[in-house]
């Protein structure tokens, strides 16, 4: 995998260093491409690896979790909503403005309950402890 | 590069980190809260960077997006946990909102001008983003049980959806093709709207966990496509985890269930029941008094819960026997089965709120090799999770699902509403078997009234 993802990098950065920044051209740029393929690449791979490793217990905070966190469309949300544009002004801002609650919405209300689920996740208490040592009097 | 620039691509790369960090932290219970905080902080550091973005010149519809987001999204986290499936597929739609609109944004204000390339990224984002969105919603509507929750079949289904999966495709390429023409870009956004409906339309309750992670898995995608569109590498990163965790969940729940995605997604379950089950003899009902004393002078218990827990919110009356009984000391055990529930997890995150410890909390593999040394396994509204046709009757729709054998306790108590089929339709000799006494009634109140009965004893 390793000797296959280097000279990829190497490549890209060749590209980057040559040409990328200094176009000012939207249109689609090859190493700016494959510069993304390869953080899409890689963050599968360390994706599949982080996630295998959540326990079920922890399911169904880990899906509103990466729902939060997929809830990062609210930055090219905001960027649309702020810009102005030529052509299409209200449009896209209303647009963007409707983006950025939608996304709004999942990060928001995403973090708050997981955080409220995962505080309700506790080992055994105190109390609990005692009629442990207690176990056996039976 | 300007400085400007740097300090945007530096709250980037924190964010991604911090995601990573805070997805890592969640392998424990103990480290999880923390993780999600730092994530959260790599969220705040991405829109606080994103706000001095060169480009941004007017905050007045940022700010409205902001707080109206705030005032809907702050209440949807105050949701009870029963509701947590449908409050997640609500949230899986707005997340795909967003997408799908950023993209329909992206492509009325760059036009063709995107080249190639990034038009097929922005086609795909909107594909995904809005086939998620009618999909989540038809989800959320059949688990507040707005629509029934029932498969909705129809003649010629299949060949309905690929016909129109096709359009969605043909209309994709012409697109591509003549990026000017928006009508084909509108054609195929609509088609996705309306295939995302189709698509969940014909799934089961039961078979929500699946669809689901699905769902989530394509929200991320989307999200990831936003990002190759844009350019922005925290966006791809942030996508790909939020899509490759659905996809993982989606797998680990179709293992569960011993079926194949395709199938889940297309095979209707639940619509045909097959009717040779070995369900055969009568079904012995027991007295409260008698569980009571099962109950009372066990070394060990096993409950094994269901959706039926969710329905009646009966976790809090469990968590209260079960209490009692440790301090008589028995030990108790709570057994998990990966699909029981509506979403993954579900069933846990219900126990954790009734103040269950986790360590209670046992995973299917781990509670099996118990279970015959176990006195008493208390079945509270699951069905097919335990259901030994799965594993003992090859003719069975849910052959071969791995299930929680309870029948190979001494002793199995049903909490189960009424004589009913269960919400799959199929038989369940369980039901039937000499070890097992059936205590009809509500969930919850039968388990009050066993608290009462076992104190008594």
């Amino acid at each position: 995998m390793h000797l296959l993802f280097q000279p990829m990098a190497f490549i890209a950065s060749l590209y980057l260093l040559s040409e990328g920044g200094a176009r000012e051209n939207l249109a689609f740029n090859p190493a700016v491409l494959i510069a993304s393929l390869y953080v899409f690449a890689l963050a599968a791979f360390l994706g599949y690896q982080v996630i295998s490793r959540v326990p079920p217990l922890l399911h169904t905070p880990l899906m509103s979790a990466t729902n939060a966190i997929s809830g990062i469309s609210l930055i090219g949300s905001l960027v649309i909503g702020g810009s102005r544009y030529e052509h299409h002004q209200t449009l896209a801002s209303v647009l963007g403005c409707a983006a950025v609650t939608s996304a709004m919405i999942n990060v928001t209300g995403g973090f708050l309950i997981t955080d409220r689920m995962l505080k309700m996740f506790r080992k055994k208490d105190a109390t609990q402890k005692d009629t442990h040592s207690a176990e056996g009097k039976k | 590069m300007s400085h400007g620039e740097l300090f945007l691509q530096g709250t980037y790369l924190i964010a991604s980190i911090l995601f990573v960090m805070g997805l890592r932290s969640l392998s424990h219970p103990d480290t999880a809260r923390r993780g999600m905080i730092m994530a959260a902080a790599g969220m705040a550091a991405a829109v606080i960077g994103t706000l001095f973005h060169p480009d941004i010149h007017n905050y007045l519809y940022i700010a409205i997006g902001l707080i109206l987001g705030s005032a809907i999204g702050i209440p949807m986290a105050m949701v009870p946990m029963t509701a947590m499936p449908q409050r997640t597929a609500l949230s899986h739609a707005f997340g795909a909102l967003a997408a799908s609109m950023v993209g329909i944004a992206e492509y009325v204000i760059h036009g063709s001008s995107l080249g190639t390339v990034k038009l097929g990224a922005l086609g795909l984002e909107v594909m995904l983003g809005s086939l998620t969105v009618t999909g989540s919603l038809i989800a959320a509507s059949k688990l507040q049980e707005l629509m029934r929750g029932t498969p909705i079949q129809f003649k010629g289904q299949q060949i309905v959806n690929l016909c129109l999966f096709l359009t969605m495709v043909t209309f994709f390429v012409l697109w591509l093709v003549n990026p000017d023409k928006a009508v084909f870009f509108y054609t195929m956004a609509g088609c996705a709207f309306v295939f995302g409906v189709l698509l969940v339309i014909p799934i089961g309750s039961a078979d929500m966990p699946v669809v689901m992670s699905l769902l989530n898995s394509y929200a991320g995608l989307s999200s990831a496509a936003t990002g190759f569109v844009l350019s922005n590498n925290v966006l791809i990163i942030a996508g790909t985890l939020d899509g490759f965790s659905g996809f993982i969940l989606s797998i680990l729940m179709c293992k569960a269930m011993n079926r194949s995605i395709t199938n889940v997604l297309f095979g209707g379950f639940g619509a045909v029941t097959a009717a040779d089950s070995a369900a055969a003899g009568s079904m012995r009902e027991v007295t409260l008094d008698d569980v009571a004393v099962q109950l009372a002078y066990a070394n060990q218990v096993v409950f094994v819960p269901g959706y039926g827990m969710a329905t009646a919110q009966a976790q809090h009356a469990v968590r209260e026997l079960g209490n009692l009984l440790e301090e008589r000391g028995v030990s108790v055990k709570y057994g998990i089965h990966p699909v029981a529930g509506r979403m993954p997890g579900h069933m846990n995150v219900l126990l954790a709120e009734a103040n269950v410890p986790y360590s209670s909390l046992y995973e299917m593999d781990q509670i099996n090799p118990e279970l015959p040394a176990t006195d008493v396994a208390v079945v509270i509204g699951a069905n097919d999770v335990v259901n030994p046709d799965a594993r003992d009757n090859p003719k069975s729709p849910i052959a071969g699902m791995p299930i929680i054998e309870v029948d190979r306790a001494k002793s199995v108590v049903v909490l189960k509403r009424g004589k009913g089929k269960g919400f799959s339709g199929l038989e369940n000799p369980l039901f039937f078997k000499p070890v097992t006494g059936m205590l009809y009634g509500d969930a919850k109140a039968s388990l009050t009234n066993l608290t009462q009965a076992v104190q008594r004893v």
